[in-house]
């Protein structure tokens, strides 16, 4: 009997670099002669450049350059998006590497400076000289909406970039007028901070004998990073090979290509000599993308015995400065498709307004508009619980679609794949003792303790996603992935993807599929990623996807491999195909068990082709392409119970509960691991994070002394529970779990600490609930 | 991230100290308030005298009160056996400064020089007593702690002025006690409360109480304090003293977005409650 490695909580292979400061990330990259780039950046939101005079800064000792938008002319083209939706009137201004004439937010680039080192680099910048004309200032989505507001570009009337249309309105007003209950609320969805642990930083090489420009930067994506830097730059994209070494988190704000890593680009081919820029955490929290910055005016329809019929939702979703990469698919595909949620909800309209402002971009953050539609539903259904009078786990329990396994078609035109959304919320409700929680609830009101309990059902999509769909909703790249599994004269692997993870495990993950397909240890085997030249083709590392795509390729390409393997080991033992059986790693003849060839004997003798079988080609290496035929729907109830300090609006989170349900789990430690940092961030967006800007556009939380990152002594110890329903079009059923915390954990804390302060009649609190704010609301109900 | 050229210099003496530092130059001691501002640019000075390594300005001393040199750091105070028995919130509070990096290198000096509105030593300065011991060209001085905290950022100190150590009477007999209300992300007191109880049997004898953070400077809260002597630190007697500490600050409120000056002044009462309990539990 052999010990499946599948399913085996093993430690992460990553870790002992990264905890012990060995992993080599780009900065710790060093070139000889490298210089260094500073960036002149706006201190204004919203202005028109008068003058820029960088002659004291190019005239200092130790500085090489100082370039405007000028002086790079058309060396460098305008930074793309590349998310162009359709049902939208979609329009794309034109985003500059540094700004032309005018600047869009704090933080917009209006010039460079090249020293030989990062001091000298700091003190030139702060010498070049800017005169700017000041304008008027908009922050606020809605507001920048409206008529009148100050316009960013000429020819984005009103400010708003797309109005993005999801469902039939004739058939939603109709569910509406006619329903029994309407609840209504105003939702803002603050924006957010990615904030992972390694800043942004990109340096750029190029060799004028080849033409070759090589950037190692902090990407998710190589490949999508090398196919834009070409089109930016007019390279061949044979001739830029893009790095992403080590990479300390994204959650998604290393999907995008920003105008620093196109303009250390541009600086190494102009100078020929390397370039490198490393953002500061200021500059980080300034300029790389931020997340949410969602106004939603959201109804929800509802019968009186609590039957739920449909949500409807106007969204203001602010785009800041720039569209950026991915920024217009955020706040429409990803967020209105999910409307639906776990319910049997037959009616759903979405109006989604991509809206242009004074600040930084936002695009794709951990989540990615699906915890935006999991706020609002959860949101909708707590205030219909509470208009019937309706206790709200009953109220959902009545709603959630029945379990299937193969296919359920959502009025969002989605096909879920698979779920059994009931026994994941039985089995929450059981862990968290409900009916005894509420008998608890009650007698701590008695003696003036707020407590409260949250719960949320959700599903979402990941694993993105079937490259057609990619097509049809304009995603402008594919959604499949490529792997090859490559094995050596002396049986060790190096599995090349081209996926880029950046912390979630996936070097022991996908070399746990690899080992449980094909037999090797784990110790064997080597996940290889992050650098175009050296890995085949994919898309990349966000929206959950590379268990689900990459894992899928691996798995694949190990199988084909095992094939071969098979037919040789038959060969080589002069038995019958059909008479081979695998176990472990061993293919053995059948009725011998001392009669076999071991995973490492094959591969030896397939390098060594001394005795092939007919038509045979040598070697032990396969490859395999990967589009998903449908998205994966990883499912789940997540409860959270919280105390309430009236006196000081303080809040304790006492329990937390989430049942995930993701298939089968690879390795249940990093599942748990992926699930508390998803939860972490998702909590934090409740309570804790939140940006702040003033109303001239300058960020107030602008370091972490402001920006509250939540802290692990914010947190109890969570209760994990899992129910495991496979995916049915998967070639191991796995579900993608990286986002699933997020989406699920921000409402669940949100209605326990409103459920908290029911006696108070607190119908509302801004997020994120901060005990300033939930003092205040308590002191105003 | 990349501070301005600067000068740096060691100073092996507090006279060689005094000499060295120019017009424009600082003195660096743990530099865990000095150093974050320079990365970030908003403070450039041209010269820094460090005086991390002077003798005379180390250690803690108790001989009837407490002696705390300039250079004694948070997480030095907060272990001294002496400072735990003579002033136990003062080592509780220097106990909570940042965290223990910024604790094994922060020094008491460098901390009360800086005067930041919302760091928790002042508060308990201010509370129990201390004077600021303090040398300069024209000689030695000695500050009332409550006299030392001017205004946002601005103290007593002046130009080319060292501050050489901080002292202490002994607070042994008394029940004393500081409790915050931290920031989420900096840790830095929304609102703090120092409270040092002279207590004769159940009944207190004499109160005294200082905030800090919700105030542009730590600052004696004489309305509490006669709310809370005489009484048997009852209910009745600690609303009281809530309600007057917020009268005692409403001069003095600081406030950011996040929690504004309103805010922090309820919490002041809150939190007088609190450290009044702490201190006579």
């Amino acid at each position: 009997m052999s010990t499946r490695i599948f399913g085996s909580g093993i430690k992460r292979r990553e870790d002992p670099r990264l905890i012990t400061g060995e992993a080599r990330y780009t900065d710790d990259i060093k070139l000889p002669g490298v210089l260094h780039m500073a960036v002149v950046r706006s201190p204004y939101a919203h202005a028109n450049i008068v003058s820029i005079d960088s002659s004291a800064a190019a005239a200092m000792d130790g500085v090489v350059a100082a370039y405007t938008s000028e002086d790079i002319g058309d060396g460098l083209a305008g930074l793309p998006t590349a998310w162009l939706i359709p049902d939208s009137d979609l329009k794309t201004p034109e985003h500059p590497a540094l700004a032309k004439g005018k600047v869009r937010y704090v933080g917009d680039g209006v010039a460079i400076v090249l020293a030989e080192d990062r001091y000298t680099a700091q003190d030139a910048a702060d010498a070049v000289e800017v005169e700017y004309e000041e304008l008027p200032v908009v922050v606020d989505p809605e507001a920048a909406a409206q008529d009148g507001a100050p316009q960013l570009f000429d020819d984005v009337e009103n400010n708003i970039a797309f109005t993005w249309v999801m469902g039939d309105k004739t058939a939603s007003d109709g569910v509406f007028n006619t329903a029994d209950v309407v609840v209504r609320d105003k939702i803002v969805q603050q924006r957010l901070l990615p904030t992972a642990m390694e800043p942004r930083s990109a340096m750029a090489q190029y060799n004028p004998a080849t033409q070759e420009l090589t950037l190692w930067c902090t990407s998710q994506n190589p490949h999508i990073h090398r196919f834009i830097i070409s089109a930016v730059t007019g390279l061949n994209e044979n001739k830029v090979r893009v790095i992403a070494p080590e990479v300390g988190g994204g959650f998604g704000s290393k999907i995008p290509c920003y105008p620093d890593e196109a303009l250390v680009s541009w600086a190494a081919i102009k100078l020929g000599q390397p370039v490198k820029w490393t953002e500061t955490r200021s500059e980080n929290y300034q300029i790389t993308i931020h997340g949410r910055d969602h106004i939603q005016y959201v109804e929800m329809a509802a019968n009186r015995d609590g039957k739920l019929l449909g949500v409807r939702a106007t969204v203001y979703a602010g785009m800041g400065g720039y569209l950026s990469t991915a920024a217009p698919g955020i706040p429409t595909i990803l967020h209105g498709l999910l409307y639906v949620g776990p319910y049997t909800m037959d009616s759903v309209y979405c109006e989604s307004i991509g809206v242009m402002t004074n600040a930084t971009p936002t695009d794709a953050y951990r989540g990615a508009g699906r915890p935006e539609a999991t706020f609002l539903l959860e949101r909708m259904v707590d205030m219909v619980a509470k208009r019937i009078d309706m206790d709200p786990a009953e109220l959902r329990r009545k709603n959630l679609i029945p379990a299937f396994e193969d296919g359920y078609e959502v009025a969002t035109t989605l096909i879920y794949d698979s779920g059994d959304y009931p026994a994941a919320f039985e089995k929450a409700i059981g862990i968290a003792g409900y009916d005894d929680f509420r008998r608890e609830q009650a007698e701590a009101r008695a003696e003036g303790r707020y407590l409260g309990i949250g719960i949320t059902a959700y599903t979402e999509m990941c694993g993105l996603g079937p490259s057609q769909v990619a097509g049809a909703v304009g995603f402008q790249g594919g959604l499949w992935e490529s792997a090859t599994v490559r094995v050596t004269p002396t049986g060790k692997v190096q599995a090349l993807i081209g996926a880029s993870p950046h912390g979630q495990g996936s070097e022991t993950t996908l070399a746990q599929i690899i080992g449980d397909e094909l037999g090797f240890p784990v110790d064997d085997i080597e996940v290889i990623h992050g650098d175009t030249t050296e890995t085949p083709m994919g898309w990349g590392t966000y929206g959950s996807r590379t268990t689900p795509v990459t894992g899928a390729a691996l798995a694949e390409a190990s199988r084909k491999l095992k094939e071969k393997a098979r037919v040789l080991a038959a060969h080589l033992m002069e038995a019958a195909v059909e008479d081979i059986e695998y176990d472990d790693g061993k293919f053995l003849v059948k009725g011998s068990p001392d009669n076999f060839q071991s995973i490492q004997d094959v591969a030896l003798m397939a390098h060594l082709a001394w005795n092939m079988p007919e038509g045979m080609d040598p070697g032990f290496e396969e490859s395999q392409f990967y589009d998903p035929p449908n998205f994966v729907y990883p499912f789940g109830t997540h409860i959270a119970i919280v105390e309430v300090d009236a006196n000081t609006g303080d809040i304790e989170l006492k329990r937390y509960i989430a049942v995930d349900d993701c298939g089968p789990q690879i390795n249940p430690e990093i599942v748990a691991g992926q699930i508390h940092g998803g939860v972490v961030q998702g909590i934090a967006q409740a309570l804790c994070e939140g940006v702040i800007y003033d109303d001239s556009g300058q960020l107030l939380t602008g370091t972490m002394m402001d920006y509250t990152m939540p802290r692990a002594d914010m947190f109890p110890n969570f209760e994990l529970g899992e129910t495991v329903t496979p995916s049915p079009h998967h070639p191991i059923g796995v579900k993608g779990v990286g986002e699933t915390g997020t989406i699920a954990s921000t409402p669940t804390v949100y209605n326990a600490v409103l459920d908290a302060l029911s006696p108070f009649g607190v119908e509302g609190i801004d997020m994120p609930m901060t005990p300033a704010k939930v003092w205040q609301a308590i002191q105003s109900a | 991230m990349w501070p301005n050229k600067f000068d740096y210099q060691r100073a092996e003496s507090v006279d060689q100290a005094l000499e060295l530092i120019g017009d424009e130059g600082k003195f660096l001691a743990g530099g865990h308030s000095l150093l974050p501002v320079m990365k970030l640019r908003l403070s450039a000075p041209e010269q820094l005298v460090d005086i991390g390594r002077i003798d005379s300005l180390r250690g803690i001393s108790a001989n009837g009160g407490l002696t705390i040199g300039a250079t004694a750091t948070h997480a030095e105070i907060a272990a001294s056996g002496d400072v735990q028995s003579m002033c136990g919130a003062l080592a509780d509070a220097c106990g909570g400064v940042g965290d223990q990096a910024v604790r094994n290198f922060g020094t008491i000096g460098g901390n009360i020089a800086h005067a930041d509105p919302a760091s928790d030593p002042p508060t308990v300065l201010v509370a129990c007593g201390a004077s600021i011991n303090i040398q300069g060209a024209d000689g030695s001085r000695s500050v009332d702690a409550e006299a030392f905290f001017v205004d946002l950022f601005e103290t007593d100190l002046d130009d080319g002025e060292l501050i050489t150590s901080v002292s202490l009477p002994n607070c042994s007999d008394c029940q004393c006690a500081y409790v915050k209300f931290p920031h989420p992300a900096s840790r830095y007191a929304i609102v703090g409360v120092a409270v040092c109880l002279k207590m004769d049997g159940g009944t207190c004898a004499q109160a005294d109480v200082a905030v800090g953070g919700a105030t542009v400077k730590a600052v004696k809260c004489a309305g509490a304090e006669a709310a809370l002597a005489g009484s048997t630190l009852d209910d009745a007697a600690l609303n009281a003293a809530a309600e007057a500490v917020k009268a005692d600050i409403a001069d003095w409120l600081a406030g950011d977005v996040a929690y504004p000056e309103s805010y922090r002044q309820q919490m002041a009462g809150v939190y007088l409650k609190r450290a009044v309990k702490a201190a006579a539990g």
